[in-house]
């Protein structure tokens, strides 16, 4: 038993340095992985845009590519390169996000560990699918709550003055751990303060912050977001 | 009558002058805001005037340094967490993208009836509205031995920079297994965390580099913010370092002797090396000159925080007594957007919105262990009230703890940026 342990181990070993490029990907284990994901980016069909585009279709799919989505510049002019998502470049980008692509919006330090992002690259490439697959645009339900917010025409003024008690934590351009807001497309905007206030995302002073915004009051800021270069 | 005929020439004139330039007309009859204080509550609410009135109000900030250390995070420069340039911000960006008069001065006189502001230089300005955000000054005589002449031999640093790197240096040369002490101050005071966040980074840094050595907090206070919080992350991270002698052991009678270098603890004589005195606080003293303080702080309205003295003037931050909002920089800033727009609307014809405040502090207790605390709040006529709140839990994840502490980078960044209007 020892020694076939022991065996067992050099065996990783040798492997581990023989190959240093991806090691084997298990779907199954990468589930567990994406649930910080799930936070900000549907995935699968039916997926659509929240604080993070939608990854129905990701692989092959141009960088930045998606329409209704507002990106960062950094991914955009990648795209625009002609770049498109293969499993080698997500790997690097989700070790480093900042580091692959500086100045990218997404919040998210990087996962050091190979074997965990080999898992999650592969079951985003199961639950994704490729870019010539996919089908037409999203059609995802919107929730009702998020839906009567959509449908009120946002008081700019209003909400000007409400963006000030944002910009005390969001700075213009992120850079921190707190996500830049400026830009965002008004859907995006208010999924994302919904997605609080039904207790789909969590975050103390958030939640707090949210759950004391009406409707009219999130579609003001979303208005006013929206513009803010 | 004379008078009326006087008058109506007198704006027959101005409208003759409104059509032929208008450009000129409107500087001339412009209203004008001026602002004492560069800090959070006077940088912010400068700034948010301009802008909120789009220009059509002249706004004048008076602030006699010319670059402005927060004393948010300085208790990180203390630990070794940040270096004092990083804490440092210049008014440059609000005289040149903003518009604001920028005057590197002390206001020292308010006359209420002719509203103007006189300043050390001689200079006399003229206000519509005044906007005090003149921050703490310290009650004389709180802490028996102690005074604003003993600085240097027991340093406050309750105010940032040279006080806060003399503090610095006094504890990196401490001697080995030495006793740093801190008198801690009474309610109400800048930043309830502030003096136990310090305790942190100060035991933080000699864990490092002169582990035997202890630290002595002496509280005239029962109990203090996030107490729990950092009672637990004492234990984890500094075990047996830190001692806090409160109330019950003869705290609320304390002197020292900045010559001898001791604390007289309701007749216990401690020999320190390092002597931390926090001092009871009052508002910033022009804001007594001005005749507008009840006490030791300046009593507020909620909904605009106009002086319950005098409706032209606005008191902010610290020196305010507006309620439940725990004196802090988020809170200051936070007021200065509540009371701009009452200002805008007021003086430029702006829409006048519903206040709204929050805060949240963050505290570190050790490298990458961050905790928060935080409220919301509304404007009744009683004062500032708060409504929902939360606060860090012990035994939190180490994930959650750093992830808090990389927001309170964000946080700074953020608040930063909109005090000063740069990146
Ligand atoms: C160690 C420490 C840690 C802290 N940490 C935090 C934190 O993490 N988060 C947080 O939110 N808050 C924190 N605070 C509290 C925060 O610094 C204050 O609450 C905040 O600065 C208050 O803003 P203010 O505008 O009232 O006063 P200040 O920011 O102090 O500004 C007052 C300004 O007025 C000027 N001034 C004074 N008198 C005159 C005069 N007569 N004429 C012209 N100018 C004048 C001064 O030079 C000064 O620049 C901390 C404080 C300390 C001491």
């Amino acid at each position: 038993m020892r020694q076939i342990g022991q065996f067992g181990l050099a065996v990783a070993f040798l492997t581990a340095l023989s190959s240093p490029a991806l090691s084997e990907g298990d779907a199954s284990r990468g589930e567990a992985a994406y649930r910080p994901c799930a936070a900000c980016h549907m995935i699968g069909e039916g997926a659509i845009n929240r604080v993070g585009p939608h990854l129905e279709g990701l692989m092959g799919r141009p960088v930045g590519g998606l329409s209704d989505y507002r990106y960062s510049d950094t991914l955009v002019n990648a795209g625009a390169n002609g770049v498109t998502w293969t499993e080698d470049n997500l790997d690097r980008f989700l070790e480093d996000p900042q580091g692959y692509y500086r100045g990218t919006r997404m919040v998210f330090r990087g996962i050091s560990d190979a074997q965990t992002r080999a898992d999650l690259v592969a079951y985003i490439v199961q639950e994704a699918g490729s870019y010539d697959s996919a089908a037409a645009p999203s059609t995802g339900e919107v929730p009702p709550e998020i839906a009567a917010v959509l449908a009120i025409e946002g008081d700019f003024a209003y909400g000007e003055y409400l963006s000030s008690e944002c910009t005390a934590c969001h700075a213009n351009q992120s850079g921190g751990d707190i996500p830049g807001i400026a830009g965002l497309a008004p859907s995006t905007f208010i999924h994302a303060l919904m997605s609080y206030k039904i207790g789909e995302r969590e975050h103390q002073v958030m939640t707090m912050l949210v759950n004391r915004l009406g409707d009219e009051e999130i579609a003001a800021l979303a208005a006013y977001f929206a513009t803010v270069e | 009558m004379p008078l009326d005929r006087r008058q109506f020439l007198g704006s027959a004139a101005a409208l003759t002058a409104t059509l032929a330039a208008p450009m000129v007309a409107r500087a001339q009859t412009a209203p004008h805001v001026v602002v004492v204080g560069g800090g959070a509550g006077g940088a912010t609410a400068a700034r948010y005037v301009a802008t909120g009135s789009n220009g059509a109000i002249n706004v004048t900030l008076v602030e006699p340094s010319r670059a402005y250390y927060t004393c948010f995070f300085s208790n990180l420069y203390l630990g070794g967490f940040l270096n004092m340039d990083s804490l440092g911000h210049s008014y440059g960006t609000l005289a040149s993208n903003f518009g604001i008069n920028v005057v590197h001065d002390w206001a020292i006189g308010v006359d209420r009836d002719a509203k103007t502001v006189t300043l050390a230089g001689g200079a006399t300005l003229s206000y519509d509205r005044l906007v005090l955000s003149p921050g703490i000054d310290f009650v004389e005589g709180s802490v028996p031995g102690w005074s604003t002449a003993a600085q240097n031999a027991m340093p406050h640093a309750y105010k940032a920079g040279s006080q806060t790197e003399l503090l610095r240096a006094q504890v990196m040369n401490m001697r080995e297994g030495g006793v740093f002490a801190m008198v801690a101050p009474p309610n109400p005071y800048r930043c309830p965390p502030g003096p136990y966040e310090r305790v942190s980074m100060v035991a933080h840094m000699l864990k490092q580099n002169n582990p035997t050595a202890k630290i002595l907090i002496v509280d005239p206070k029962e109990s203090f913010s996030k107490q729990g919080l950092f009672e637990d992350g004492w234990q984890r991270h500094y075990t047996g370092m830190i001692e806090r002698i409160g109330p019950d052991f003869g705290a609320t009678n304390v002197s020292v002797d900045p010559d001898a270098m001791t604390i007289n603890i309701d007749g216990n004589v401690e020999q320190v090396d390092v002597c931390n005195v926090i001092p009871a606080q009052r508002a910033g003293k022009i804001a007594e000159m001005a005749g507008i303080t009840d006490g030791n702080w300046a009593p507020v309205s909620a909904y605009d925080l106009a002086s319950k003295m005098d409706e032209n003037i606005h008191v902010l931050g610290d020196a305010a007594a507006q309620g439940d909002m725990p004196k802090s920089g988020f809170s200051a800033n936070s007021q200065a957007k509540v009371c701009a727009n009452a200002i805008v609307a007021a003086l430029a014809g702006g829409r006048a919105f519903p206040p709204r405040f929050a805060n949240t502090c963050w505290s570190l207790i050790d490298t990458n262990d961050g905790i928060k605390v935080g409220a919301t709040y509304e404007a009744t006529d009683e004062g500032i009230k708060s409504t929902s709140s939360f606060v860090s839990q012990v035994g939190e994840d180490a994930a959650t703890r750093e992830t808090t502490y990389r927001e309170s980078l964000g946080w700074y960044d953020a608040i930063t940026e909109d005090m000063f209007g740069t990146a």
